[in-house]
């Protein structure tokens, strides 16, 4: 006969709601693993994804996920020169928030290089990779706009071609794929008086100089729009994208460009791991302690309810041992109902976190390594809380039950 | 059949505390029980009836003297002469004033547990339980929590669950102190009857004078002195 699934039969609705409470606190411990997951995930992808070998960034920056990255445009053609790099592609990168429906509206804006860089690689759930230079952005579907939608950025309104899923920054913000051109324009946008103003000062500076007094030309020619001037460089990109050459040693070309004193070079691995030990580090540490503590806190309240529970049976467990129950039949009263408890509570978590965590507003990805490891851990506090209930109970005198 | 008496207890002494907060709860107390044999301890509260029970009941060990169980020596002074939880389970029945039912096991269950708990199979046991309860009357209650028994019901469950293994002495503390004249009439006849059917011994602590008529013999203890009493005098 098993004594704890009996008990448990007594008391079935107040077991149900304890195991409920118990998973429910299981499920934040779960959660905060998946929620640590996802930051890494989200981390990485987006440079998984991309594949480069290599990252031509600023010089003595660790690039443009961990930083603020410029490097000049014109960068692109000289990298593609190195013996061994079969392309070299343009990465611009930023953050912009604007208001969309009364709404702070976040995006991580990315800059593919036209028309070598269509956003083939970008997994689509519906619509198109880019088809022209301007005025279409692929958008993570996070970002809660619609195929076909338009978006304006600046003075110029983007059609949405595509949807992609997943393509989160570090930040968790959703992605949005440009060309770079627009990528630029977007980051780069100034309104019409601030682009009179900014010619009006050039031409100041230009009167009140020496150059401007003897080559009044020059004067003239400063209040033209600054894209035609040879003076004023290019808007400038985030970094440059390296693919290596088949059968070409990635650390041999990350030798030849890291000798520029100009820039510096990362590999793939390397800009991961600057990532993983920068900024997600934080938020890696805070949710193991937060997930220790937890644990610690499912542990104790665990404990406490086996406790009661074992009080509430301290009558029957003395009369057990007035019947001549052996130490092992009351033990495994209490234990066995600890791993009720415990494993029951385990499931609860299990099922409730398939059916929340996807409505969390950042991903939680729940490994089965990470389901392992919560199942021993539970089995653990499940132990270590049933040793309160089973101290008290091998405290129990069977002279109690005439009490 | 064994022809050794149920129980045999020699020279019982139990002293609490020591020095000068020693108490002497119960002194030189002897007993014998046959098979089959209902004897009674009358006596006030405080008197050192519960001691002389759980002593007997191989709960509370004496401080001296011997016990002897169907022939079988199992306390000397203090010390174990056997494993006595294991010897309790097989030889030695209980019931009490109240309480007596685990809660969370229905009637069936509460007697079925006793027999388990000394390793038959659960199929047997069950069996044996209803049994059991049917020999009591309280058959069509097997299913029922205790909570769902009246207090004559419960005290049935109760001896059904003492009998079970066969004991070869029944320990009762006051059995019928929560029952209404009636019922405790009929529990104390109950005791009579099935002592001398399952020829167990049986010792029944109670201040019930009405139905002393039932017991073959009777002993008061007062003081922590236990007497034996003739019948004639005390019914």
């Amino acid at each position: 006969m098993n004594l704890a699934l009996k008990d448990i039969r007594h008391n079935l609705g107040r077991f149900v709601l304890t195991t409920i409470g118990v998973g429910m606190l299981l499920m934040v411990v779960m959660g905060m693993a998946g929620i640590y997951r996802g930051v890494v995930e989200d981390a990485t992808l987006l440079i998984d994804r991309i594949g480069t070998d290599l990252w031509v960034v600023q010089h003595d920056t660790r690039g443009p996920f961990a930083e603020v990255s410029r490097v000049p445009a014109s960068l692109v053609h000289r990298v593609r020169a190195v013996p061994g790099v079969r392309d070299s592609r343009e990465f611009v990168y930023h953050t912009i928030q604007r208001e969309r429906d009364g709404k702070p509206f976040r995006m991580a804006v990315l800059g593919l290089s036209w028309p070598s860089d269509k956003g083939d690689w970008v997994p689509l759930i519906a619509g198109r990779p880019l088809a022209q230079n301007h005025f279409e952005m692929i958008a993570d579907v996070s970002l809660g706009v619609r195929l076909d939608e338009r978006l304006s950025f600046g003075k110029e309104t983007y059609r949405v071609v595509g949807i992609t899923r997943n393509m989160i920054s570090s930040g968790g913000d959703g992605i949005a794929f440009f060309t770079v051109v627009d990528a630029e324009a977007i980051q780069f946008d100034s309104s019409g008086e601030a682009v009179r103003l900014e010619r009006a000062a050039r031409k100041g500076r230009g009167e009140r100089s020496e150059i401007g007094t003897k080559q009044p030309s020059l004067v003239e020619q400063a209040a033209k729009p600054s894209g035609e001037l040879p003076a004023i460089a290019r808007p400038q990109i985030s970094a440059v994208m390296v693919q290596v050459a088949p059968g070409t040693s990635v650390e041999q070309v990350a030798a030849t460009i890291s000798g520029w004193s100009d820039v510096s070079v990362h590999t793939r691995s390397e800009q991961a791991e600057f990532l993983l030990k920068g900024s997600v580090d934080k938020a890696r540490r805070q949710l193991g302690l937060f997930r220790v503590l937890l644990t610690l806190i499912a542990a104790i309240i665990m404990a406490l309810i086996l406790y009661t529970l074992t009080l509430e049976k301290i009558h029957s467990i003395a009369l057990l041992q007035l019947i001549g129950a052996r130490k092992p039949v009351i033990l495994g009263l209490i234990l066995q109902q600890a791993l009720m408890l415990g494993f029951g509570g385990y499931a609860i978590a299990y099922l409730l976190g398939q059916r929340l965590f996807p409505l969390f507003p950042r991903r939680v990805i729940v490994t089965g390594d990470d389901l392992l490891q919560l199942a021993v851990i539970v089995l653990a506090i499940s132990f270590a809380s049933s040793v309160l209930g089973i101290w008290k109970a091998l405290l129990v005198k069977p002279n109690e039950a005439l009490s | 059949m064994n022809e050794s008496p149920a129980i045999e207890v020699i020279d019982l002494t139990k002293v609490y505390g020591s020095g000068n907060t020693e108490v002497v709860a119960m002194r030189n107390a002897s007993m014998t029980v046959r098979r089959g044999e209902v004897v009674a301890l009358l006596g006030p509260s405080g008197s050192g009836k519960s001691t002389f029970l759980t002593a007997v009941g191989l709960i509370n060990p004496p401080t001296s003297g011997r016990i002897r169980i169907g022939g079988h020596q199992v306390l000397d002074g203090p010390l174990a002469q056997a494993n006595l939880t294991a010897f309790r389970r097989q030889h030695v029945g209980f019931v009490f004033q109240k309480s007596n039912l685990i809660p969370f096991l229905n009637a069936r269950e509460n007697v079925q547990i006793a027999l388990e708990l000394n390793d038959s199979s659960p199929r047997a046991a069950r069996q044996r339980a209803l049994e059991l309860l049917e020999e009591l009357g309280v058959r069509d209650r097997s299913e029922n929590l205790p909570s769902m028994l009246s207090g004559g019901q419960q005290q049935r469950v109760a001896v059904a669950r003492a009998l079970a293994n066969q004991p070869s002495i029944l320990l009762a503390d006051e059995p019928t102190a929560a029952l209404d004249s009636g019922n405790g009439r009929q529990v104390m006849e109950l005791f009579a009857r099935l002592a001398h059917e399952h020829g167990t011994g049986v010792i029944v602590v109670t201040h019930d004078q009405r139905a002393l008529s039932v017991f073959d013999t009777i002993y008061e203890m007062e003081d922590g002195i236990l007497n034996l009493q003739p019948k004639e005098a005390v019914v």
